[in-house]
């Protein structure tokens, strides 16, 4: 294997560790959905609200893991695709309207 | 080491398309005409492709951390609307989840911004234009500042009462 020509800024290495905070902020997002679901009523709404954070959640880890795979395999790594910025964008979303509807 | 020497948008940018729209219209709602047209861009990526020319990698990495560091702070905001429900148990309903609420709103609002404004960046150094300014943070900061001082106002008088 040819030693990769190594970027000085280390800009993918940087932009993998970026995607890897994210994910734990989803994972906390995804953590305090679970806790709210557990101590509420449990409501058919609080059990399937729960239930799709933690499968938002499992997406959002999805594209994350697959854009790292792509920034760590190659050293002139290509610019993200805008499906995947959506993707990660509407699991947010979607996670958002989940805890509303397990505030409410 | 000096990666802006190379910045597609250190020349001089070309003339801005100026807008068509009549002089009052408001600008929330030029806003959100274009916000309907990027949301196209969002699920269409080969258009935004063949535009200009492909900048340094880096830029496009750059702005790729910047969109997930607005990410993240809409999964922190979510994750407070999220902590306002379940560690503030004593106040009354209302404010309660009306605060939780905001914050949620304001996590939707977060996100969906990011990827708009990425993809605004993203053309920009594709056409070598100078990068949108936005007052987006302003106005996040100020919505953050009057949650906390509501937050304060309410726990106090939630503890008085």
């Amino acid at each position: 294997m040819t030693e990769p020509r190594r970027d000085p800024g280390l800009q993918p290495e940087r932009t993998r560790l970026a995607w890897r905070r994210t994910t734990l902020s989803a994972t906390v997002a995804a953590i305090l959905a679970a806790k709210t679901a557990l101590h509420g009523s449990a409501s058919a709404v609080g059990v399937a609200a729960c239930a799709a954070c933690g499968l938002l959640w499992l997406g959002f880890l999805l594209v994350a893991n697959r854009r790292i795979r792509a920034l760590a395999t190659t050293d002139r790594p290509r610019a993200l695709p805008p499906r995947q910025a959506t993707a990660a964008v509407l699991c947010t979303v979607a996670i958002a309207v989940c805890a509303a509807a397990l505030v409410v | 080491m000096s990666i802006c020497g190379s910045a597609a948008w250190a020349r001089p940018a070309p003339t801005h398309p100026q807008p068509t729209h009549g002089r009052h219209t408001p600008v929330v709602f030029l806003y959100v005409i274009e916000f309907a047209r990027n949301v196209r861009l969002w699920f269409a990526p080969e258009v935004v492709r063949q535009e200009g020319t492909t900048p340094d990698y880096r830029f496009s990495l750059a702005n790729e951390r910047t969109f997930l560091a607005w990410l993240r702070t809409a999964l922190a905001l979510i994750g407070g609307g999220f902590a306002v429900d379940q560690f503030l148990p004593d106040l009354r309903w209302g404010w309660r989840v009306g605060l939780a609420l905001a914050l949620l709103a304001a996590g939707v609002l977060c996100s969906l911004r990011a990827v708009n404004h990425w993809m605004r960046c993203e053309r920009a150094m594709r056409r070598g234009e100078d990068l949108p300014v936005s007052r987006f943070p302003a106005l996040l900061s100020v919505v953050v500042a009057v949650v906390a001082v509501a937050m304060v106002l309410v726990v106090l008088v939630g503890w008085e009462g």
